[in-house]
C-alpha cells in the first residue's frame, strides 16, 4: 500500500515538473516581427477630416502601401517625418493612421511639418492600431497589393530604413 | 579588483561547505557524542566568507564600481545612499547572494544552539544544510553571479526601478529571505530526523525556535510588501492575489499549519510524521515561489527578467530536493498510528491545519493553473481576485469558530464546560451584528456571518485571556495573535463594504462635485529632486456633509535613470478612515486622471498584522509562560 501511494506521488510529480520544464520554454518578450509575411488585417477606420470610413482591404489598389502611426504627441514622430515626405515625394503611397490624438493637434502637426500621407486616418482610442500588432508609436509598415506585410519598422525610420523601404517597394 | 576577492569569497565559502559534509560524514562514524571542534571552526570561517563576500558586493553598491555588471545594470551615482544599499538585493544575482548569506548564517547559528540534542541529527542536519548552500552556490557561481566583471568600466550605471525606491521595498526582501530561508533549517532537521530516527518531542523543541522565527520575519515580510503596494502601485489595494504575492503566503500557510502541530508533537509526541511532511513542505513551497519569480515564467511587478536559463537550473534543483525527500522519506518514515480524542485540544489544532491546508491548495491551483493550461492548450488566462474570495470566504466562518474554541479545549480530553457560555458569546455577536445592519443594510449573507464569527473569535480571546488571569496561566503569545487574527477579518471585511472609489478627469484649476464631495484640482506644481522630476498636484477635498477640508498631495514622478514615470499616491490617513489620491497625466490633453478613494480600517489592517507577528515574537523571548 505505502508502495502504490508513493508511486503515484512520484508519477504524478514528474508528470508535473514536465509541465513546469514546458512552460520553460514559452516565449514570453511580445514580439512582432513574426507579423512580416502575414497579411494585415481587415478594419474600418474613420477619415480624419471626414466622417467617412475607410476599408484597409482598399489599400490592394496600391502596388506598394507604407502604413505610419503617428501622433502630434509623440517625438520620435517629428524626427522621422521628414523621411516620409522624401518617400512620398517618390510617390510611394502612404496612408498615415493617427494614433490617441485630438483632430485639432493632428492637424496642427501636418500643417507645420507637411503632410506626406495621401490618406489620413484617425484611430483616438489606440485598440484598433493594436490589431495591427502596434505597441508603441511610431511604427511603420510597409504592404504588397496582397495585403501581406513586407517591412516593419518599430520606432522612427531613418535614413537607412527609407531606402530600404525604397529598394523593396521597387522604386530604387 | 573588488570582482577578484568577491569570487574568492563565494569559492571559499563553496569550499567550505564541501569540507563540512566532509567532515561530517567522517564525524558520523566516529563514536563519542561530541562534534569535532574542527566543524566548528570551518563553521565560522565559511560563514565570515560569505559575509565579506556581500559586504564587498555592498561597497561596489556604495561606492558605485561599475566595473561590475551588476552594479552597472542595477544602480546610478546620483541615487540616495538608501537606495544604494538596497539596490544590492532589488536584482536576482543580488537577492540571491543574500539568500546564501541567510542560509549560512542559519546554518552556523542551528549548530551552535542545538548543543543539547543529539550528535548524530545534529550532524546530519548540517550535511543537508550545506548540501543546499552549494547547490545555489553553484547556481549563483555558474549562471548568476553578481562579481561578474565589465570592460570598458562605464561612467554611470543603468540605474534601478524607481518603482523599487521605497523604504518598505527596501526592508521587504530580505525579511521575507529570513522567513523562506528560515525554513531551510526545519527542512534539513526534518530529513536529518527521519534518518537518525530522531525522537519525535526533542525534534519539535529544536525546531521550534526556527519554525517561529521564519514565521515572524515570513509575516512582517509580507506585511511590508503590502504596504509598499498600497503606496506605490496606486490602485489603492494591499493584497492582489498577484502569482508572486502567493509565493510569499503559500508558505507562510504551511508555517502557521506547523507552529501550531509542533505544540501536538512537543507535549503528546505524536502526529510526528505530519510534522516532518510540513517541514519538508514548507521550504520546498519557498523554492517552488523563487523558481516562479525567478524564471520569468510569471508576469507580475516582481518577475526579475526573462531568463529560462535560471529557472531552468532552479527547477532541477527543485526536483532532485523533492524527489530525495520524498525518497527519505519512504526509506525511513517510521509507521505509528495517531490516537486522538474526539474534541480534545489536539483535535482542534488538526483542524487547523487542514484549513491551512485547503487554503494553501486552493491558492495553488489559483497560480499554477494559469502555467498548466498554458502549457497544454496554449491558452493565456489569469486567475483574478474574484476566486480566492469565492472559494476561500465561505470557508473563513468554520475557521474563524474553531480557532475560538481551540484555546479552551483540554489536552488529551474532550472535557468542555462551556456550552452555556460560548452560546452566549455567539448570541452577543449575533446581537451586535444585528445592531451594525440595522444601521448598515449590508445585505450580503456571507460577510454578515464572516463578521458575525470574527467578533465571536474577539469575545472568546478576550473571555480566554481572562481564564488565563484566573488560572495564573499565560499564553499571552497566543492570546495576542488570535485576537488579532479575529480583528484583522473584521477590519479587511468592514474595508471590501465600505471602500469608495472615484474616477475622473480634471483640468488644472477645475473642481467638481460626486455625492457629498467636492474635488478640486487647485494647482500643480513641477520640482526637480535629486534623481527625479514631479509634478505635484494639489487637491482640495471638501467633505460637505460633515464641511470638513482635506488637502492632498499626488505626484507624477519622472525617474532620470533609467527613465520611468511613477505616480505616487497621498494619503492621508486616521484611524478610521484613509483617503487616497493618485493623479495621472491623460497624454495628448489638459486634464489629469485622478482616482479619488475612501478606505475605512487601514491603519488598523496593518496594525492587526503587526500583531500577529508581535504574537509570535513573544513567544521567541526566553520570559517562559508561568505554570
Amino acid at each position: 500500500m505505502k508502495k502504490i501511494i508513493f508511486t503515484i506521488i512520484s508519477i504524478s510529480l514528474f508528470l508535473f515538473f514536465i509541465i513546469l520544464f514546458d512552460s520553460l520554454k514559452i516565449n514570453r518578450v511580445y514580439n512582432t516581427e513574426e507579423l512580416v509575411g502575414k497579411p494585415i488585417p481587415s478594419i474600418n477606420l474613420e477619415y480624419l477630416n471626414e466622417d467617412k470610413y475607410f476599408n484597409t482591404s482598399d489599400l490592394s489598389k496600391n502596388q506598394f502601401t507604407l502604413i505610419n502611426f503617428f501622433s502630434s504627441w509623440c517625438g520620435p514622430c517629428r524626427k522621422e517625418h521628414k523621411y516620409l515626405i522624401s518617400l512620398s515625394e517618390k510617390n510611394l503611397k502612404i496612408v498615415g493612421i493617427n494614433f490617441k490624438d485630438k483632430k485639432q493637434n493632428a492637424n496642427q502637426f501636418l500643417n507645420d511639418l507637411g503632410n506626406p500621407y495621401y490618406l489620413t486616418l484617425e484611430d483616438n482610442t489606440g485598440k484598433k492600431s493594436v490589431d495591427f500588432g502596434v505597441y508603441g508609436i511610431p511604427e511603420t509598415i510597409l504592404i504588397n497589393k496582397n495585403l501581406l506585410i513586407i517591412k516593419k519598422y518599430i520606432g522612427p525610420i531613418d535614413k537607412k530604413d527609407m531606402n530600404e523601404i525604397l529598394r523593396s517597394s521597387g522604386i530604387k | 579588483m573588488l570582482s577578484n576577492l568577491g569570487n574568492l569569497f563565494i569559492t571559499l565559502t563553496l569550499l567550505s561547505s564541501f569540507l563540512l559534509i566532509y567532515y561530517s560524514a567522517v564525524g558520523l562514524k566516529k563514536n563519542g557524542s561530541l562534534i569535532p571542534e574542527k566543524i566548528f571552526r570551518i563553521s565560522k570561517t565559511q560563514c565570515l566568507f560569505t559575509i565579506l563576500s556581500f559586504f564587498i558586493l555592498l561597497v561596489a553598491y556604495i561606492f558605485s564600481d561599475f566595473s561590475l555588471i551588476n552594479v552597472y545594470e542595477n544602480s546610478h551615482t546620483t541615487k540616495p545612499l538608501l537606495y544604494k544599499i538596497s539596490g544590492v538585493w532589488g536584482n536576482h544575482e543580488g537577492s540571491l547572494l543574500l539568500w546564501i548569506v541567510i542560509l549560512v548564517i542559519f546554518s552556523l547559528l542551528f549548530l551552535n544552539l542545538n548543543k543539547l540534542a543529539d550528535k548524530k541529527f545534529r550532524l546530519f542536519t548540517l550535511i543537508f544544510q550545506n548540501i543546499l548552500i552549494s547547490g545555489f552556490l553553484i547556481f549563483l557561481i555558474t549562471n548568476s553571479n553578481p562579481f561578474s566583471k565589465l570592460y570598458p568600466v562605464p561612467n554611470e550605471g543603468m540605474g534601478l526601478n524607481p518603482i523599487l525606491q521605497d523604504p518598505a521595498l527596501a526592508i521587504h526582501p530580505p525579511l521575507l529571505y529570513l522567513g523562506f530561508v528560515g525554513s531551510s533549517i526545519y527542512f534539513s532537521a526534518a530529513l536529518a530526523s527521519l534518518i537518525t530516527k530522531y525522537n519525535g518531542s526533542n525534534f519539535a523543541k529544536t525546531i521550534k525556535f526556527w519554525v517561529l522565527t521564519s514565521w515572524f520575519f515570513q509575516t512582517i515580510g509580507i506585511l511590508a510588501g503590502s504596504i509598499w503596494a498600497y503606496y506605490e502601485l496606486g490602485w489603492g489595494g494591499y493584497w492582489f492575489w498577484d502569482p508572486v504575492e502567493n509565493s510569499s503566503l503559500m508558505p507562510w500557510f504551511l508555517m502557521t499549519a506547523l507552529i501550531h502541530s509542533i505544540l501536538i508533537l512537543e507535549k503528546k509526541n505524536d502526529i510526528y510524521l505530519w510534522v516532518i511532511i510540513l517541514s519538508i513542505l514548507t521550504f520546498t513551497m519557498s523554492v517552488t515561489g523563487t523558481f516562479l519569480v525567478r524564471s520569468g515564467i510569471l508576469n507580475s511587478v516582481h518577475t526579475f527578467a526573462n531568463d529560462p536559463s535560471r529557472g531552468l537550473y532552479i527547477l532541477i534543483f527543485l526536483s532532485i530536493m523533492i524527489f530525495s525527500s520524498l525518497y527519505i522519506f519512504y526509506k525511513y518514515a517510521p509507521s505509528k498510528k495517531s490516537n486522538f480524542q474526539f474534541l480534545s485540544k489536539e483535535f482542534f489544532i488538526l483542524i487547523n491545519n487542514w484549513f491551512m491546508i485547503f487554503f494553501l491548495i486552493v491558492v495553488l491551483i489559483g497560480t499554477l493553473y494559469p502555467i498548466v493550461l498554458e502549457v497544454i492548450s496554449e491558452q493565456k488566462i489569469s486567475v483574478g481576485p474574484p476566486y480566492y474570495v469565492i472559494v476561500m470566504a465561505p470557508f473563513l466562518i468554520p475557521f474563524l469558530y474553531f480557532v475560538s474554541r481551540g484555546p479552551q479545549a483540554q489536552w488529551f480530553s474532550a472535557q468542555s464546560n462551556n456550552k452555556k457560555k460560548n452560546f452566549l458569546v455567539l448570541f452577543f455577536s449575533v446581537v451586535i451584528i444585528l445592531v451594525f445592519f440595522y444601521f448598515t443594510k449590508v445585505k450580503d449573507v456571507l460577510i454578515n456571518l464572516i463578521l458575525i464569527f470574527s467578533i465571536y473569535l474577539i469575545l472568546q480571546t478576550i473571555l480566554d485571556f481572562f481564564r488565563n488571569i484566573k488560572k495564573n496561566y499565560f499564553n499571552l503569545s497566543r492570546i495576542i495573535s488570535h485576537l488579532a487574527f479575529g480583528f484583522l477579518i473584521f477590519f479587511i471585511s468592514i474595508n471590501s463594504i465600505f471602500s469608495t472609489e472615484y474616477d475622473l478627469n480634471l483640468k488644472n484649476g477645475e473642481k467638481i462635485k460626486l455625492d457629498n464631495y467636492e474635488i478640486e484640482l487647485k494647482d500643480l506644481n513641477i520640482l526637480n529632486e535629486k534623481n527625479y522630476k514631479k509634478i505635484v498636484g494639489n487637491v482640495i477635498i471638501r467633505d460637505q456633509k460633515k464641511d470638513t477640508f482635506e488637502f492632498l498631495e499626488p505626484e507624477i514622478r519622472v525617474y532620470n535613470m533609467p527613465e520611468t514615470v511613477t505616480y505616487e499616491a497621498s494619503i492621508k490617513s486616521n484611524l478610521f478612515f484613509d483617503t487616497y489620491v493618485t493623479m495621472s497625466n491623460l497624454s495628448g490633453s489638459e486634464f489629469y486622471n485622478l482616482k479619488f478613494q475612501r478606505k475605512p480600517f487601514m491603519i488598523l489592517i496593518w496594525l492587526s498584522i503587526i500583531f500577529i507577528g508581535v504574537g509570535g515574537f513573544l513567544r521567541l523571548l526566553p520570559m517562559r509562560q508561568k505554570k
